[in-house]
C-alpha cells in the first residue's frame, strides 16, 4: 500500500517528458492507483477476516486451547465443544465429491475439447454452464427430494450387499449422511472441472496434437499422453477451485448429511461439516462461549481451506517441470 | 500495522464508493414525523409479528416498527448491545443474560407456541398417544423399537411394527428444540442431567435436520420415522400428529384451545417478569409440550416519541392484536395474562 504514495515520487524522480498532470489527463496514473486500490481492497477483506474470527473467537481459544481441534464432543447445553468430527465431514464429504467429480469431469472435458464436434461442444458447454449458475438450495432440494430417497433404497442397500465387506458401506442406510453429501457435492463442482479443464484443452496449442500424431501416436494416445499433460495445471486449477466449493458448501450440505457430530467410518452414517453446523446454530445461539466456538470453527474452516491449498499447490509444483505449463 | 496506514487505505475504499451511498439521502428528512421502531429476533412468531406492526401501522401512520427475523439469540445480542429497540425471544433471557445487560429487560409474553410429535409408521392409521417416558425413551434413543412397551402401553389395540425408529431432530438452534428438551428435562431426571434443555443440544440419537420444513420432510419420506415439529407448521401442513400424555394422565392433541389452555394453568403462578415455562402444566385439557413467546422492551426508554409508540403498540397488541391470532394458527393468551401485562406495561420509564 506504500506503493500508492511513492507513485508520484517515481514519476518525478525518472527522467521523464509527460507531466505528472499530462499522465492523470491520460487516465495512466488514476487507473494505477484505482486498479490498485481495488487489489488492496481484496487484501484487506482478508485480513480483517481473519482478523474479525481471531479476534470473536478469543473465549473459545482461550478456554479449550488445540484441544479444541481434537475432541469431539459438541454439547452447547455443558459448555462443552470440540472441532472435530466436523473437520472430519468436511474432509471426508469433499473427498468423496473430488473422487467423484474428478474422473468424470475430466472425461466429459476430454470428450468436449478433443472428440466431440464444435457444435456439440459449445451447446453441451453452454449447459454446463449454466448449471454451475444454479443456487446451491436448488441442489439441496434436488438431493432431499430425488437423491436421498434413491440412496436410501435401492442404492446403499445395493453397495452394502456387493462392497459390504468394507466398512465403508456398512451399517443402516437413512439415505442422509456422508454419502448423500458428497454425492450432492459432486453434481455441484463437476461444472467447474468440466468447464475449467476444457478451457484448458482447448488451450492446448495444435502443434502438440500435430507433433504427436506424426510420431505416430493414435488420437487417444496424443490426447492422453500429450493434450491432456500439457493443460495439466488448468486442470489442477479446476480441481483447486471444485475442492474450495465443496469445503466450503453449507445449504446443500446441511439438507442431506444427517447433522449429527460424530466421526463415523461408515459413509451411510449421518455427520455434520464446519459450514453447515455455523449456518444452524449461529442465529440461535445464546451462550458467548457457543458463539466463539462456532467462529473458530471458521476460522478453523479458513485453516484447512489454506493448508489443503497450500499442500495441494506445492504437489503442483513438485510434479510440473517448466515448459509444460501452458500459457 | 500503523493505524495511520489503515487510515488511508480505509479513507481509499470508502472514497471509491462514496458516489453509491450518497443516493438515498431524501428519505431522513420525511422520518422526523414518523417514529421509527427497530426490533429483532425469533422467528417462529414473525408472520404474526408482521402482520401486527402492518396493521398498527395502518391505524397510526406515524408509527414504523420494523422487525427482522433473525432468530432468538440474536434478537437478544442485539437488543443488549442497543442496536435494535426491542428484542424477541422464544426463550427467556437467563439469569446470567440479565445480570450481563447494561440495562432492565422486561419479558412480554405476545402469543403461544406448542410441539408436537409426528411420525411416519406404515401401516398405522390410529393415532397414536404417547407418554412421557415413551416420548423421552425414543429422543434417548432407549426405546429402540416400535412395539416398545413403553409406546405399546398407551395405544392399546394398536398393532405397532418391530421396526427400529429413526429419530429426527432440528439440527438448527430453534425455540422449537428449546421448548422439546424443556419439556423433556421436566419429564425426565435422566434427560435433565444428560442432555438438558437448550435451542442446541447434544443429541443422544437421531438425524438433525434443518428447520421445520427438514424435520417434516425426513419425517415423511423416512419409513419408521419419529420427529418433532412446531405446531402451527403442521396445521398449516395437514400432518398427523400425536396426542401427549399430560401431567395428568389425559392424552390430549395439541390445538389452539389446549394450548391456550397450558398458558391459563400456568397463569396462577405467573412470576412478575413472565419469565415463566409453561411445559408440563398442572391442568387435565392443558397440552404439556407449549411456551410462550416474548417481545423484549429495555425497562427505561428516553426517548419519548420511541416510548409512546412502544408502551401504545404492547396495549393494542393484548387487546385488539390477539383477536388476529387465530387466523394465523398462532394460540392467543388467556384473559389472565393479558390483564397482568397491561398492568406490567406501567413498568417502561
Amino acid at each position: 500500500m506504500a506503493g500508492a504514495f511513492s507513485l508520484p515520487e517515481r514519476g518525478i524522480n525518472e527522467p521523464k517528458r509527460r507531466s505528472f498532470l499530462d499522465r492523470l489527463r491520460s487516465a495512466d496514473q488514476l487507473a494505477h492507483v484505482l486498479t490498485m486500490v481495488f487489489a488492496a481492497a481484496i487484501l484487506l477483506v482478508v485480513v480483517l477476516l481473519v482478523f474479525e474470527l481471531f479476534r470473536n473467537s478469543g473465549e473459545s481459544r482461550s478456554k479449550f486451547g488445540w484441544e479444541f481441534f481434537f475432541t469431539s464432543q459438541w454439547d452447547p447445553v455443558a459448555g462443552k465443544f470440540g472441532a472435530l468430527p466436523f473437520i472430519y465431514g468436511t474432509l471426508v464429504t469433499s473427498a468423496v465429491a473430488l473422487l467423484i467429480a474428478v474422473p468424470l469431469g475430466l472425461g466429459a472435458a476430454v470428450f468436449l475439447a478433443e472428440l466431440a464436434p464444435p457444435r456439440v461442444s459449445d451447446a453441451l458447454t453452454f449447459v454446463i454452464e449454466l448449471l454451475a449458475a444454479v443456487p446451491s438450495v436448488i441442489y439441496g432440494l434436488l438431493a432431499v427430494f430425488a437423491l436421498v430417497p434413491l440412496l436410501r433404497d435401492p442404492i446403499q442397500p445395493f453397495l452394502n450387499r456387493t462392497l459390504g465387506f468394507l466398512p465403508l458401506f456398512q451399517g443402516p442406510s437413512y439415505g442422509v449422511g456422508y454419502l448423500a453429501a458428497g454425492v450432492i457435492l459432486a453434481i455441484m463442482v463437476v461444472p467447474f472441472v468440466i468447464s475449467i479443464s476444457r478451457e484448458s484443452l482447448l488451450a492446448v496449442p495444435n502443434e502438440q496434437r500435430e507433433a504427436a500424431l506424426a510420431l505416430g501416436a493414435t488420437r487417444w494416445e496424443s490426447t492422453w499422453y500429450v493434450v491432456v499433460p500439457y493443460a495439466r495445471l488448468g486442470i489442477v486449477g479446476s480441481v483447486f477451485l471444485a475442492l474450495a466449493r465443496a469445503l466450503g458448501e453449507t445449504m446443500a450440505v446441511t439438507m442431506v448429511i444427517g447433522n449429527t457430530p460424530q466421526i463415523a467410518g461408515s459413509l451411510f452414517a449421518p455427520g455434520y461439516s464446519i459450514a453447515a453446523v455455523i449456518a444452524n446454530e449461529f442465529t440461535e445461539a445464546t451462550g458467548d462461549l457457543h458463539i466463539s466456538a462456532l467462529v473458530e470453527l471458521g476460522l478453523a474452516l479458513f485453516l484447512l481451506t489454506i493448508v489443503i491449498n497450500g499442500v495441494a499447490r506445492l504437489l503442483v509444483l513438485a510434479t510440473t517441470r517448466r515448459g509444460t505449463t501452458h500459457p | 500495522m500503523s493505524s495511520a496506514k489503515w487510515t488511508v487505505l480505509t479513507t481509499l475504499a470508502i472514497l471509491s464508493f462514496t458516489s453509491c451511498s450518497s443516493a438515498p439521502s431524501t428519505s431522513p428528512s420525511r422520518s422526523e414525523s414518523v417514529a421509527l421502531i427497530n426490533g429483532a429476533g425469533a422467528t417462529f412468531p414473525y408472520p404474526i409479528y408482521a402482520k401486527w406492526f402492518d396493521e398498527y401501522h395502518k391505524l397510526h401512520p406515524d408509527i414504523q416498527i420494523n422487525y427482522q427475523s433473525i432468530g432468538s439469540g440474536g434478537g437478544i445480542r442485539q437488543l443488549l448491545t442497543g442496536t435494535v429497540d426491542f428484542g424477541a425471544s422464544d426463550s427467556p433471557m437467563t439469569d446470567e443474560q440479565l445480570r450481563q445487560a447494561k440495562f432492565k429487560v422486561l419479558h412480554f409474553p405476545t402469543v403461544l407456541g406448542a410441539v408436537v410429535p409426528s411420525y411416519n409408521v406404515p401401516a398405522v392409521t390410529e393415532e397414536l398417544k404417547f407418554t412421557p417416558e415413551a416420548l423421552t425413551g425414543i429422543m434417548l434413543g432407549t426405546v429402540k423399537k416400535w412395539n416398545d412397551g413403553r409406546i405399546a402401553k398407551a395405544n392399546p389395540g394398536v398393532k405397532l411394527p418391530s421396526n427400529d425408529i429413526v429419530t429426527v431432530h432440528r439440527s438448527d438452534g430453534s425455540g422449537t428444540t428449546f421448548v422439546w428438551t424443556d419439556y423433556l428435562s421436566k419429564v425426565s431426571p435422566e434427560w435433565k442431567s444428560k442432555v438438558g434443555s437448550g435451542t442446541s443440544v447434544n443429541w443422544p440419537a437421531g438425524l438433525g435436520a434443518k428447520g421445520n420444513e427438514g424435520v417434516a420432510g425426513l419425517v415423511k419420506q423416512t419409513p419408521y420415522s419419529f420427529g418433532y415439529v412446531e405446531l402451527v407448521y403442521a396445521i398449516q401442513n395437514n400432518m398427523a400428529y400425536g396426542r401427549v400424555h399430560n401431567s395428568s394422565g389425559t392424552p390430549v392433541k395439541a390445538d389452539l384451545a389446549s394450548v391456550t389452555a397450558a398458558a391459563a394453568a400456568a397463569a396462577a403462578s405467573m412470576p412478575d417478569d413472565f419469565r415463566v415455562s409453561i411445559t408440563n402444566p398442572p391442568g387435565r385439557d392443558a397440552y404439556p409440550i407449549a411456551s410462550f413467546t416474548w417481545l423484549l422492551i429495555p425497562g427505561a426508554i428516553p426517548d419519548s416519541a420511541k416510548k409512546s409508540a412502544i408502551t401504545g403498540f404492547l396495549r393494542w397488541m393484548l387487546e385488539d392484536g390477539q383477536k388476529m391470532t387465530q387466523q394465523l394458527s398462532y394460540a392467543p393468551l388467556p384473559p389472565e395474562v393479558i390483564s397482568k401485562e397491561l398492568n406490567a406495561i406501567s413498568q417502561i420509564q
